[in-house]
């Protein structure tokens, strides 16, 4: 297991700033998105949010103005539920404006409680379903050194999504083919829809199994911009490499962290303004 | 003339990885994605040409289907190439996702279809692929009866740009398509003009409705015969046409009927200009035997087709 350490003296103290700023931002748009439209999963999108922020604001090569340019990197959001915080983020990033969020789940939005590539351009997969981001990712990565093109592929995963058998599927596969051009993210939050992954069907020891499938394995905090992006900007080692992110669902908000309740609860007006507090006074 | 049943047959296996094999060399966007199918899917030589393009994910259905909606992301064309039951049943939630969903251009050629693993059973038997694709209306479901069919899909499926479904037959019938006869996705190819009934059939059966059809002409019954090679979209045109010219229709497949191409008959025809209908497929999953036992078990023999005409308009 690689341990991050001494990183933060290795990045920028303004870089880590502006990506908590930015972070702390886009939980606003979320809650505030969930908030109107009376729907969605606020605890994992707020689990996913740092990775999201470092992935579109510090390492990706993307242009939102362009969306299908040929040499972007892929992001491929594959626990597909946490759309909100998906699309806070690329309307930051420029995909479309910010005040369309507004349209969020509304009947016939472009904006639905799962992505559809075939409504936004950007989005590089349908996932809803669990258990079929990696796989895709694991074609994008293929694809990428069929064509000789350098970009890279991400996958954000939920560790509860890795009780899917089709994850290993994929997982042996790129491990197999040696795909240093992929990356997976699992964000580590330690609980599902109904109680903790642990309790469930327990995931543990969640770095020994990708290690045991070829994977180069880190796991760090994954709320820590210092850490993410250290080994999300790592060079290429000729195997993939999966970040096991320990994340706090519902992180950022006092009586939204770690309860399982808030997998998809809707918070009232009330609720609302008291965690746009906590968001903008941290 | 020689009658169908003393013609040399084929399967459409080589005529699918030779079409395949010339393709790639022109187009350098065209890769298959299989399952550890490399040699039941004729495709050694594919892979002695190109050994890059062709990626086997090895016996994993669900994440076949997923890296090749992944190559499709990076502007590849995927042909998967797997064993129809494990195509359509294993990873369907994948084909209804990844592939449908996504409108990504994959082309899945579903290899050894319907009943033909015979005595392996109903495990290794894909008749529910017409009615599971059918329901995925994204997919173009087409259905070749013979090599030019298939070679001819396979080119339409290169440009189409869209997600396309196959079978991709291993029972070996003789030649039906005439050569000059043009493929044309969701156009019925009329195989005999006839007044008094409708036969309309798809893939390995073509040839049997044409013994058929010339037994009943005998009969006195004058029998028109429809390859219908295209289940989704389905040719309304001709449906229509045959339901009002003629008196009856029989429809015969080798799939499960609930869903399939007789169905989707029905469907044009109880809404537009109903008529007397026979639908002759798989009732129930299969008992043990050969492929060719199979299809007269179920009915979808020369003399029961016979039997159906000639009860329906008799």
């Amino acid at each position: 297991m690689t341990r991050i350490q001494e990183v933060l003296q290795k990045d920028d103290p303004e870089r880590i700033a502006k990506l908590s700023q930015i972070a702390s931002e886009i939980r606003v748009d979320i809650v505030n998105t969930i908030a109107a439209a009376k729907m969605g999963h606020i605890g994992g999108d707020f689990s996913v949010t740092d990775i999201l922020v470092s992935l579109f604001f510090g390492v990706m090569n993307y242009r939102s103005q362009d969306p299908n340019w040929a040499e972007r990197d892929r992001f491929i959001l594959s626990k597909g539920h946490c759309s909100a915080a998906l699309y806070s983020v690329m309307a930051k990033a420029g995909y479309f404006k910010h005040e369309q969020l507004g349209e969020f789940m509304k009947p016939l939005s472009f904006l639905g409680g799962h992505p559809n590539r075939r409504k936004l351009a950007g989005i590089e997969a349908n996932t809803g379903p669990l258990g079929h981001g990696l796989p895709i990712g694991v074609g994008c990565a293929v694809g990428a050194s069929l064509a000789k093109k350098s970009y890279r592929t991400f996958v954000a995963l939920g560790d509860g999504e890795l009780q899917e058998g089709s994850n290993w599927e994929a997982a042996m596969f790129a491990g197999h083919r040696k795909l240093g051009n992929l990356m997976a993210i699992v964000d580590r939050n330690r609980l599902q829809q109904g109680a903790g992954t642990e309790e469930t069907n327990s995931l543990d020891p969640l770095a020994d199994k990708w290690r045991a499938f070829g994977w180069d394995t880190y796991e760090l905090d994954g709320h820590n911009f210092a850490e993410l992006l250290n080994v999300m900007e790592a060079p290429d080692t000729g195997k993939p490499k999966v970040i096991i992110a320990n994340t706090i669902k519902g992180k950022g908000v006092s009586f939204i962290e770690n309860r399982v309740e808030w997998h998809h609860k809707v918070p009232s007006a009330e609720q609302n303004i008291q965690a746009i507090k906590e968001l903008t006074h941290s | 003339m020689t009658s169908l049943s003393q013609q040399e047959t084929f399967d459409c296996r080589q005529i699918f990885a030779q079409t395949l094999t010339e393709l790639a060399r022109q187009d350098e966007r065209i890769v298959i994605v299989c399952n550890d199918s490399v040699g039941s899917s004729n495709l050694n030589e594919f892979k002695k040409e190109f050994p890059d393009r062709l990626v086997n994910v090895g016996i994993a259905e669900q994440n076949m289907i997923g890296v090749a909606a992944g190559l499709a992301n990076s502007g590849f064309i995927p042909f998967v190439s797997c064993a129809g039951p494990f195509l359509s049943g294993r990873a369907l939630e994948q084909v209804k996702a990844d592939v449908a969903y996504n409108m990504y251009p994959i082309i899945l050629c579903a290899q050894s279809p319907g009943m033909s693993y015979g005595e392996l059973g109903p495990t290794h038997h894909s008749i529910e692929d017409f009615s599971w694709i059918r329901a995925l209306t994204d997919i173009t479901l087409l259905s070749p009866a013979d090599p030019k069919q298939t070679k001819d899909a396979i080119h339409w499926a290169v440009q189409a740009n869209k997600p396309v479904y196959m079978r991709i037959n291993r029972f070996k019938i003789p030649k039906t398509t005439p050569e000059t006869a043009s493929f044309e996705v969701g156009k019925a190819l009329l195989l005999k003009e006839g007044k008094d009934v409708t036969l309309i059939t798809t893939g390995i059966l073509v040839p049997r409705a044409l013994e058929a059809a010339a037994i009943l002409e005998k009969d006195g019954i004058s029998a028109r015969v429809l390859n219908m090679h295209t289940l989704n979209p389905i040719d309304k045109e001709a449906i229509i046409a045959a339901a009002s010219e003629t008196r009856g229709i029989v429809t015969m497949e080798e799939a499960i009927t609930t869903g399939g191409l007789g169905a989707a008959i029905s469907e044009v025809v109880v809404e537009n200009h109903p008529t007397k209908m026979r639908i002759l497929g798989v009732s129930h999953f299969a008992p043990t035997g050969s492929a060719s036992f199979l299809l007269d078990h179920f009915g979808l023999n020369v003399e029961n087709i016979v039997k159906s005409a000639s009860e329906l308009v008799g």
